[in-house]
């Protein structure tokens, strides 16, 4: 199987790795397991500044940019939050800027979990996109100006 | 309804109870929906929905204003409301002014305070388990004043230090407000002494009631309370109005919220004067629907009768924390002597809103979250608690799926 590199395919491939579960325990055990197995940020970057207050839980993204292309890593208190915002990070990170800010995000929906988007959810995911998407459009901007 | 006058039986009624709120009939994520969340807001029975739409489709007109027939059909229906407040909180029609709510109420008291009655150096006395709507309305008034807000502790079991209440008395306080009960910690606050105290050295009390009224019998007048506020949706009833009782003298010196029309008798470009209380506070066109839907509301409410209800819902709460302590690792965040079932709790080091999210997916609807009270998070080191808050239609069998869910959740936590 070849490595999925594009944003779209990296969603696909979640979307298909979601197509087994059974019932919603499967799912979230999956998802928890992502979030528990992720070390996702360096302990330096879990800084106020990098903090995203949700109204729930925390979340912490950082964004470098390697390459010419815009490497995020993130963490949470809450470890579905940790789960959903690691795919979140395997669909985005390590892309160019143009490419994330102009994404379309279909695959949250798609794999059934719709509500974690919603804003009285107030997890910090939709937040957390926001914040992934002006770090992009700023990039962009700096890369044009330069 | 029958009377009963065994105290030990579980609620007889409870599923006839049940049938009156249709919205309880319902699936959500493939189980019958355990809807656990009153403390944020009630259901409405069918007799509240019943009177709003019988209002749109039969009488819809404005308030004090018209002559014609539906005006004043609507304005009976609109002060008949007003009484059945009044007489629920034991108090006179002239001292129930309609709000949006609760954080209305505060808001227009504190308004006031800051107006008229607050000076630099001067104190006002709130307490570490307050909801933000009964801190930030002060915090506003003192930080334009140069007065003070003084914070009542507690201790570790979510009660008031009333040693240190005591204490902190002085005749520079201008005001004490505090809550009757807790919505994160369900601790019902000694009011009666609160009072007893703050009049002693000539202090006004405000009673932040939003949690009291769907679950115990209130009284101002016995109470000899200054200000009373509460919210008609926490009460059955619907959102968008909720009342400041406030004594007639209180009433009477208080300055104006806001300007607008009906708080006036006569305006003239030099100089306004104002209508008597409660129209004084009650400027623009009131909420009246949703007046009428609150009456209907405390009507239901008296019906079923409070005693009954704080009596099954005293039965319910201790059957819940029964349970709930069964499950390993879980601590409860509030362990007041004197209770109300507003339950919160955290398991080992679980995430509330994971919890949150896993009771949902079982149809079970809680709230997680620092429920608008960050201070008392703070106080107790926490990021925010899993909270359980019971009504009048919840059943033990209820409590038993909540208990199920939490466990099934914790293990997927694991």
């Amino acid at each position: 199987m070849n490595t999925p590199v594009t944003i779209k395919e990296q969603q696909d491939r979640i979307i298909e790795d979601f197509e087994v579960f059974g019932d919603w325990m499967e799912k979230y055990e999956y998802i928890i397991q992502l979030g528990k197995d992720l070390p996702l940020i360096d302990p330096r970057y879990k800084t106020d500044e990098n903090l995203i207050r949700g109204c729930q839980s925390k979340v912490w993204l950082h964004a470098e940019l390697e390459n010419g292309k815009l490497v995020f890593t993130a963490d949470s208190d809450a470890v579905i939050t940790k789960g959903l915002v690691g795919l979140v990070i395997q669909v985005l990170s390590n892309q160019a800027p143009k490419d994330i800010a102009e994404a379309d995000i279909y695959f949250i929906n798609a794999i059934g979990l719709t509500s974690h988007l919603s804003p009285t959810r107030s997890n910090g995911l939709l937040s957390m996109l926001k914040q992934i998407r002006l770090y992009a459009i700023g990039y962009q901007a700096k890369s044009l100006q330069n | 309804m029958e009377t009963t006058t065994q105290t030990h039986v579980i609620w007889p009624d409870v599923e006839l109870i049940r049938n009156d709120f249709p919205i309880l009939r319902q699936s959500v994520n493939g189980n019958p929906l355990v809807y656990l969340d009153n403390g944020a807001t009630t259901q409405k029975p069918v007799q509240v929905i019943r009177s709003m739409q019988e209002y749109y489709t039969g009488y819809n007109s404005n308030v004090h204003r018209g002559v014609h027939t539906l005006s004043q059909k609507a304005t009976s229906a609109y002060e008949a409301a007003r009484q059945q407040v009044a007489a629920f909180i034991g108090a006179q029609q002239h001292e129930v002014v309609f709000t949006k709510g609760t954080t209305d109420a505060i808001n227009l008291v504190a308004a006031g305070f800051r107006r008229e009655y607050l000076k630099a150096g001067d104190e006002v006395i709130i307490s570490t388990m307050e909801h933000h709507s009964n801190i930030v309305p002060w915090q506003l008034a003192c930080e334009e004043r140069n007065a003070k807000l003084k914070v009542i502790p507690i201790t570790d079991h979510g009660e008031l230090d009333m040693e240190a209440f005591e204490s902190m008395l002085n005749p520079r306080v201008k005001i004490v407000s505090v809550a009757w009960i807790s919505n994160t910690l369900g601790t019902i606050n000694p009011v009666k002494d609160i009072i007893a105290l703050a009049h002693a050295q000539g202090i006004p009390v405000l009673l932040d009631a939003a949690q009291a009224a769907p679950h115990l019998p209130l009284k101002v007048h016995d109470l000899g309370v200054d200000f009373l506020a509460l919210s008609a949706h926490k009460v059955y009833g619907p959102t968008g109005i909720g009342i400041l009782y406030g004594k007639e003298s209180w009433l009477n010196k208080l300055p104006p919220y806001q300007g607008g029309g009906d708080m006036i008798k006569h305006v003239t470009f030099a100089k306004t004067t104002y209508n008597e209380p409660p129209l004084k506070f009650e400027a623009g066109t009131p909420a009246i629907c949703e007046a009428i839907g609150f009456g209907a509301a405390l009507a239901y409410v008296s019906q079923l009768g409070l005693h009954k209800i704080q009596a099954y819902e005293h039965q319910l709460t201790t059957y819940a924390i029964e349970q709930l302590k069964t499950i390993p690792g879980l601590r409860l965040i509030g362990e007041a002597k004197n209770r109300a079932g507003a339950i919160s709790f955290l398991v080992g080091d679980t995430h509330p809103s994971d919890v949150g999210v896993l009771l949902d997916q079982q149809g079970i609807a809680v709230r997680t979250g620092h429920h608008c009270t960050q201070p008392l998070m703070e106080r107790f080191n926490i990021p925010g608690t899993v909270r359980a808050s019971l009504a009048v239609y919840n059943t033990t069998g209820e409590i038993d799926k909540l208990v199920e869910g939490v466990r099934k959740a914790v293990a997927l936590l694991g």
